[in-house]
């Protein structure tokens, strides 16, 4: 299975999911720079966290206008799996491939820690791996991971069974606990907290190889 | 030659943790009358366009798609002609 990378001015966790990919999950991954316009070849596609351009503006807002993008929305339309972690979860909902927004956490604080979360649904590419209503823990990083959508988005993303990861103690605010949604279709995925970051036992959890081994069990049961 | 005076807020709706840690610095001042406060952007932009209603039109689509999150913010802009220079 072959991941790419995409890699914006700014991103600091393209090189860990690099290696989550190729050492953890031992299968084949690339960096993609935002100057790219093709991610023809590609089994799925990870936008990583950092702060792309800076978090200018608001976050994500410049990324969503990167040379990439156009490929990554027609990557996505194939149907096959899009994953942004953390600055890549704003970048997707900046681009409108995701619902909602990621607001300020309301203590005002970047918060770094590792987060006890809940596995909301386990029936997706994503977390398949996972056991149902499994509880893990993965860090996370950022100071704006509050999730936000008005109350139709929210209502459809429950009745769509689009939550997929919630925080057991909420540390900044979002909006019913949400730590990661899918869209509709069930193939883009954004979550604050870094699987990436949490593959091997040294790193303090391994719990979020589970979401790649999702993605790797779904792509051999589909070719 | 335009100019537009463009603020960004957030929807009334929308909780804004910057505002209130603001006000609560105003009442560590003892501005206790203080009751709320909203922090917003502020952009001045420049274009060249032929009439003000070009302007108008093109500052729309610009706050649309870049300058405001239509999810959680609105804008409200100010265009008028620069005289020539």
């Amino acid at each position: 299975m072959k991941f790419a990378v995409i890699s914006f001015p700014g991103s600091n966790c393209d090189e860990d999911l690099y290696y989550a990919i190729v050492d953890g999950l031992k299968e084949e991954a690339e960096i993609i720079p935002h100057t790219s316009t093709r991610l023809d070849g590609f089994d799925a596609v990870l936008v990583p966290g950092g702060f792309s351009y800076g978090d200018y503006l608001r976050t994500g807002a410049i990324a969503k206008f990167a040379p990439v993008m156009p490929a990554l929305k027609a990557f996505a339309a194939t149907g096959k799996p899009v994953l942004g972690i953390c600055n890549g979860f704003q970048i997707l909902t900046e681009a409108g491939l995701l619902p909602g927004s990621l607001q300020h956490n309301t203590n005002m604080q970047f918060i770094c820690e590792p987060e006890p979360l809940r596995v909301a649904n386990h029936n997706t590419m994503f977390t398949n791996d996972f056991a149902a209503d499994a509880h893990i823990t993965l860090p996370i990083a950022h100071g704006e991971g509050n999730y936000y959508c008005d109350a139709d988005t929210l209502a459809s993303l429950k009745a769509n069974n689009q939550i997929v990861f919630t925080y057991s103690d909420n540390p900044n605010g979002s909006v019913d606990d949400i730590a990661g949604i899918m869209n509709e279709q069930g193939n883009v995925l954004g979550m604050m907290p870094h699987p990436e970051r949490a593959v091997e036992s040294l790193l303090g959890s391994s719990d979020g190889l589970g979401v790649f081994r999702s993605l790797l069990a779904t792509f051999t049961r589909t070719v | 030659m335009f100019l537009a005076q463009i603020h960004v807020t957030y929807k009334p709706s929308i909780l804004d943790p910057q505002g209130v840690a603001i006000k609560n610095a105003m009442h560590r001042l003892s501005f206790n009358g203080v009751d709320a406060v909203t922090q917003g952007k502020y952009f001045e932009v420049t274009l060249n366009a032929d009439s003000k209603d070009a302007a108008e039109e093109q500052i729309d689509t610009i706050c649309d798609t870049l300058l405001a999150n239509p999810n959680m913010e609105t804008y409200r802009y100010d265009v008028k002609e620069l005289a020539n220079q």
